[in-house]
């Protein structure tokens, strides 16, 4: 097992780096400029941003800015925004705690509501239960994220006018008012992204546990006089959620990427919203460090995801 | 006008027959803004009045939460890094300049104690130093007090080319002089009729010199201060998250009378334009919202809301159409669009005044921006009240076509006309969005009725407005034959913004493209002008050639402009905001208030 989780290490390491160079030629490659606002400001004569590119190494080649970003990161240097001239791993952790709360909370709704209707319709195929459950789940997974969200924000914060639709990380309140803001400002975004993930997790819950019940030691676990409930939760659901374990592990970096449309609709200070503003500004340090932390978590949530395999199911063996 | 009128208008003015307002629109009317026609007055020796503001709270503080909303979060809270008009609004929570624009161009102390006039000594009569005298008893947030060393340490600390600030442009060439401890001079290396330039308004603001002192330089990215502003602004600074959050605090020891209003004030970034405007117009959660880059159609939906209202300022941004005087389908020396080649028929003036027609500049206000794109035929903007009521534009696809025909471009089979083997053919490029693809259209069509044939291009803003050399497609390159794009004139001192049709200011490869004259207009007789007024020492004279750069601009027909694009922002029913279009959004956030 040491050896195997050795190896896996090793291997992971060339594969980060191959990711890492894609990255950064892409970025490369891509068009336009962090010092775009300055190139279009008559006051700025055009020499100031010659010099910020010069004093950034913007103009030296690419291989050369790549060599300068590994070395500065594999010596834990993740280098500074261009935009805001803050160090791109503080701003990494500030967006951190938000991101991991209202994605983390989201998942865990789609886990709450997706297992118990996916067993309970496997277990009643082709039920009008299991009918109404596969009709929302399809509705559900078919509408976008900025559909909903907008949907849920005219609904609730314009015609009822329940909820804020403005996510504040920094809420002026103590004790319980605090936690209460919290919790009714992130209903909305819990709710448009734990539905949405939810809905595609339904489907595969009950295919799954569809596929253990047909089995033959279901019938002899029946037959033996189990109650069904016993034969359900001990004898089916615990063989038909290991692909399902696989699968909610593998989606560990979604949670820590965050949600890009539904971050930028609820404002929710998160990555997502970190990335996408990077991207649009230009901002490369900042953008190759949260990709690269994406890459970084797959790899790493591959490999969790190929020893839990081994845990659940004491067939596998790694050698 | 020459010299000799303008002194005399002047001297009416001074002499009361004249009344200030009418000077200015007379000046809009040629040309000038309003900022410089103010300071021409100064010059002439008639004191700068202030807009009559209405305050109405009698104590500071009181006034609860103010909670602004900008859809592009501030990213950093020094103003000398400050490149986006996020970050400088941001920072002016926290730092003041010495003085700042009012909306009809006056200048208002704000760290000074008065505005430098000829009167009180503060201007020199030879146009090359002013003297401030700064406000006493002003103290920075942790309470060391604000002196001249301030001043003359953002002088030196702008002006280093190691800070990499961009208020660099500002300083490098003025010298600053400590006089007292409470007086600075600027003195410019050549007379100079625009003084209120270091120190004022948008680069203006200052940072305190005990904080930053060690940051100077090189060393300038790491100092603590530039994420935790410690300014004389009037509100202190609570917390700060870059692209999302900025919080402060009232200020109990600001230098402003009974003010500020609020309490707090915390600034929110992300997200986008039009739930922006929702969260102030429709729901009230926010008090104020920036930039509402909306469809006025829709901006008017929301305000059925009434929550809020929608506030237009003027400034100076001008959406214009361009027209290449080189030839962008030749390459020369690897570059196209080359100052060495010429374009077939967009030099010759009967195409330019025909596209001029052309361009329905009604419609393209009526029906695409609404209240947010007022249709215009003058390229230098205005405050509506001094709009000269004669400067028009017109319409007319029959005028047009009779100029074309007598310059000799017949109809061919296909509808198109065509002179000695040329056909009337441009490609029109800008960048992508919705109204520039709408007024894109507007003009197309009434071309194909001229006789012109119009292809459209659009381009990613961020390609479209980038710097890079490697893409053909921005608009320095300017590799088609005509684009659109609106020009922004931040700094009221015409010079600069005149600079962009000079000769030598030709865009090309030699240059990186990074010249500013896009349209690579080339005039013997406006670079003459524009050296002349360069070289004037003669504040009013100065003036008088840089009207005449404006009238060879317009007569030649170097650019169309099409409409002039106020500042829209959205604020809460009850919210008194002070804006001005020559300044930032926040430049008067100590006076705005709540009244019932």
């Amino acid at each position: 097992m040491g050896n195997y989780l050795l190896r896996r290490l090793l291997i992971a390491i060339p594969s980060l780096l191959g990711i890492s160079i894609v990255l950064f030629t892409v970025l490369a490659l891509a068009p336009g400029d962090p010092f775009e606002e300055l190139a279009t400001n008559p006051n700025v004569p055009p020499e100031v941003s010659a010099m910020l590119r010069q004093k950034f190494g913007l103009d030296d080649p690419v291989y050369i800015r790549y060599v300068r970003w590994l070395t500065a990161m594999a010596q834990g240097d993740w280098g500074f925004s261009f935009v805001s001239r803050v160090d791109v791993d503080d701003l990494i952790l500030q967006r951190l705690p938000t991101t991991l709360l209202v994605i983390g909370s989201s998942q865990i709704l789609a886990i709450l509501i997706a297992l118990p209707i996916g067993i309970y319709a496997a277990t009643r195929p082709y039920s009008l239960f299991d009918q109404i459950a596969n009709t929302l789940a399809f509705i559900g997974f078919s509408l976008p994220t900025f559909f909903t969200g907008v949907l849920l924000i005219l609904i609730f914060s314009i015609w009822l006018g329940w909820l804020p639709f403005v996510y504040r990380a920094d809420i002026p309140a103590t004790g319980w008012e605090f936690y209460w803001e919290h919790f009714k400002q992130s209903i909305m975004p819990v709710t448009v992204l734990g539905l949405f993930q939810g809905a595609s997790l339904v489907r595969y819950v009950r295919s799954a546990v569809l596929d253990v019940i047909r089995l033959d030691y279901v019938t002899t676990a029946r037959s033996k006089g189990l109650s069904e409930r016993v034969v359900i939760l001990r004898h089916v659901v615990r063989n038909a959620l290991i692909p399902v374990v696989t699968l909610l592990a593998l989606q560990m970096p979604a949670v820590f990427g965050g949600a890009i449309v539904t971050e930028q609709i609820f404002r929710v200070p998160g990555i997502g919203s970190l990335l996408i503003s990077a991207m649009l500004s230009n901002d490369t340090p900042v953008i190759m460090a949260v990709t690269f932390v994406f890459a970084c978590l797959v790899v790493l949530s591959n490999l969790i995801a190929d020893i839990l395999y081994g845990w659940l199911d004491p067939r596998i063996t790694y050698r | 006008m020459d010299d000799r009128k303008l002194r005399k208008l002047i001297g009416d003015v001074k002499g009361g027959r004249l009344s200030r307002r009418g000077f200015l629109r007379h000046m809009a009317a040629v040309g000038l803004a309003a900022p410089l026609a103010n300071q021409l007055l100064a010059f002439g020796g008639v004191a700068m009045a202030e807009t009559k503001y209405d305050y109405k709270p009698t104590k500071a503080g009181g006034g609860g939460a103010l909670r602004v909303l900008w859809w592009q979060g501030p990213t950093l809270l020094n103003p000398h890094f400050a490149v986006g008009t996020k970050d400088q609004d941001a920072s002016r929570i926290f730092y003041e300049p010495l003085a700042a624009w009012d909306p009809e161009g006056n200048l208002i102390p704000i760290l000074a104690a008065e505005i430098p006039s000829r009167e009180n000594g503060g201007l020199s009569a030879d146009g090359l130093s002013v003297t401030w005298k700064l406000k006493k008893d002003v103290t920075w947030h942790d309470g060391k007090p604000f002196t001249a060393d301030d001043c003359v340490f953002n002088w030196e600390y702008g002006r280093d080319p190691a800070s990499a600030a961009v208020t660099i442009g500002t300083y490098k060439d003025v010298k600053v002089e400590k006089v007292d401890s409470h007086a600075v001079k600027v003195i410019f290396p050549k007379p100079t009729p625009f003084w209120a330039d270091a120190f004022v308004g948008i680069r203006g603001s200052l940072i305190p010199k005990h904080l930053f002192e060690p940051y100077k330089g090189a060393k300038s990215r790491e100092a603590p201060t530039n994420l935790k502003p410690v300014g004389t602004g009037p509100y202190t600074f609570v917390d700060f998250k870059p692209g999302d959050i900025v919080l402060g605090k009232r200020n109990e020891k600001y230098h402003r009378e009974n003010r500020p209003y609020f309490d707090t004030i915390e600034m929110k970034g992300g997200g986008d334009a039009v739930s922006a405007a929702r969260a102030v117009l429709q729901t009230g959660e926010f008090d104020y919202a920036w930039n509402m880059q909306v469809e006025d159609s829709v901006l008017k939906k929301l305000e059925e809301g009434g929550k809020g209202k929608i506030e237009i300022t003027e400034g100076g941004n001008i959406e214009h159409i361009q027209l290449n005087n080189t030839d962008p389908w030749t390459e020369v020396d690897g570059e196209r669009s080359s100052l060495k080649t010429k374009h077939p028929f967009l030099t010759e003036p009967a195409v330019r005044e025909a596209l001029n027609l052309l361009v329905d500049r009604g419609s393209v206000q009526k029906y695409i921006y609404g209240r947010t794109g007022i249709a215009t035929a003058n390229f230098v903007n205005n405050p509506p009240k001094y709009r000269s009521p004669n400067t028009k534009f017109e319409f007319s696809v029959e005028k047009a076509i009779k100029l074309l025909e007598d310059a000799g471009w017949k109809k061919g089979g296909d509808g198109i006309r065509t002179k000695d083997g040329k056909r009337l053919k441009v490609v029109y490029q800008t960048s992508i969005n919705q109204p520039r693809q709408k007024t894109q259209a507007i003009v197309k069509q009434a071309c194909q009725k001229a006789g012109i044939e119009v292809e459209l291009k659009s381009i990613t803003a961020s390609v479209f407005f980038s710097s890079d050399v490697a893409n053909p497609d921005t608009y320095p390159h300017f590799y088609t034959d005509l684009q659109m794009y609106t020009t922004t004139m931040p700094q009221p001192d015409p010079e600069l913004f005149l600079n962009q049709f000079c000769s030598w200011e030709a865009s090309s490869k030699a240059n990186k493209w990074q010249g500013r004259n896009i349209t690579r207009w080339q005039n013997a007789e406006y670079d003459e002008t524009y050296k002349a007024a360069q070289k004037e020492l003669d504040p009013v004279k100065r003036a008088a050639l840089f009207i005449k750069c404006n009238d060879l601009v317009i007569k030649h027909r170097v650019v169309i402009p099409v409409v002039a694009r106020p500042r829209v922002s959205a604020s809460g029913t009850k919210l008194t905001a002070r804006l001005s279009g020559w300044d930032n959004d926040l430049w008067a956030v100590a006076d705005w208030y709540r009244g019932a």
